[in-house]
């Protein structure tokens, strides 16, 4: 029974498994064009020093964004060496993880359109909130 | 005729432009088509912890376990087990779109996946290099905000799934 339990389990997880393999290969392969296709430095050029727009834009580059985390807290980091305003670096960290333009298309088809799609605008909007909230308190502690 | 699927265009679309840049900038695809394997290769150990997930779900918890802990009645226990999943789970989010699918077929709260999904900007390992970067203040800011939030977005979420249910019946 445990034995064959096991191996239920494992093919259970495998065919699972199977089925987000084409999405994953199509995913992973289209972010290597992107990471090729962006020239470094690329992303700080568009930061002009304003600050409403900057914070929107930091969104929008770290939703369009992929790859780990921690790239984006180095080139946060980066950013602000550059006198980037903090609200903007944090909005493009947030939106880096939590926002995936590029995997919109795999999360509709795993949890349906609609919830693809609002959770990925809600996040982005959170993102801006909760960037402007981080450094308020920031700056009043 | 079958219409093709969403995901079959896609990964023709890729295909195509991967076809496209071997014609006219054979080093660009190939630097990319490098550059997709070493994502691979850094992906990997996350999706076997995925898979690995996946089998002790399926071997440990049937959908009522998952319902006790992850469903509509599990309270604070369902949202407390999200935020921690979401800023415990490494790699790519869509490493993770499996194991949650199979988590919802088996009467996961739709809510509790936002929040796994917003509670991934604070990585545990990664701590060290967020603190070099922006300060301790900052980060246990950043953390707390983001845990308030994703519980706000899962609530959201919800109200939508839950209107979109309510139209359709």
């Amino acid at each position: 029974m445990g034995r064959e339990k096991i191996k239920q389990s494992f093919l259970q997880s495998l065919t699972s498994f199977e089925k987000v393999l084409p999405m994953l290969v199509g995913i992973v392969l289209l972010l290597g064009i992107i990471l090729e296709l962006i020239p470094k430095g690329f992303y700080s050029a568009f930061f002009s020093g304003n600050s409403v727009l900057d914070p929107l834009l930091g969104a929008v580059l770290g939703s369009i964004s992929a790859g780990s985390p921690v790239t984006s807290y180095i080139m946060g980091g980066e950013f602000l060496k550059q006198g980037v305003s903090l609200i903007a670096v944090t909005a493009f960290i947030l939106t880096w993880v939590s926002v995936g333009f590029i995997q919109l298309p795999i999360e509709s088809k795993f949890f349906g359109k609609k919830f693809a799609i609002s959770r990925t605008i809600l996040a982005f909007f959170s993102s801006l909130l909760v960037a402007f909230f981080t450094v308020l308190t920031l700056n009043l502690l | 005729m079958k219409r093709p699927s969403g995901e079959f265009i896609f990964i023709l679309i890729v295909l195509f432009a991967y076809f496209i840049l071997f014609i006219f900038n054979y080093s660009l695809a190939l630097r990319a088509f490098l550059a997709s394997l070493n994502i691979v290769l850094r992906i990997l150990p996350a999706l076997v912890l995925v898979l690995f997930f996946m089998f002790l779900s399926n071997y440990f918890f049937d959908s009522k376990k998952i319902v006790r802990h992850l469903g509509e009645e599990s309270g604070v226990r369902g949202w407390f087990l999200s935020v921690i999943g979401g800023i415990l789970s490494t790699g790519p989010i869509f490493v993770w779109y499996p194991l949650l699918k199979e988590l919802k077929d088996h009467g996961m709260r739709t809510a509790f996946i936002a929040v796994f999904f917003y509670n991934r900007a604070v990585k545990l390992p990664l701590l060290p290099v967020m603190v070099f970067y922006f300060g301790v203040p900052f980060t246990l800011i950043l953390t707390f905000y983001m845990v308030l939030f994703s519980v706000v977005n899962a609530l959201v979420i919800s109200r939508i799934q839950f209107y979109k249910t309510e139209f359709k019946s």
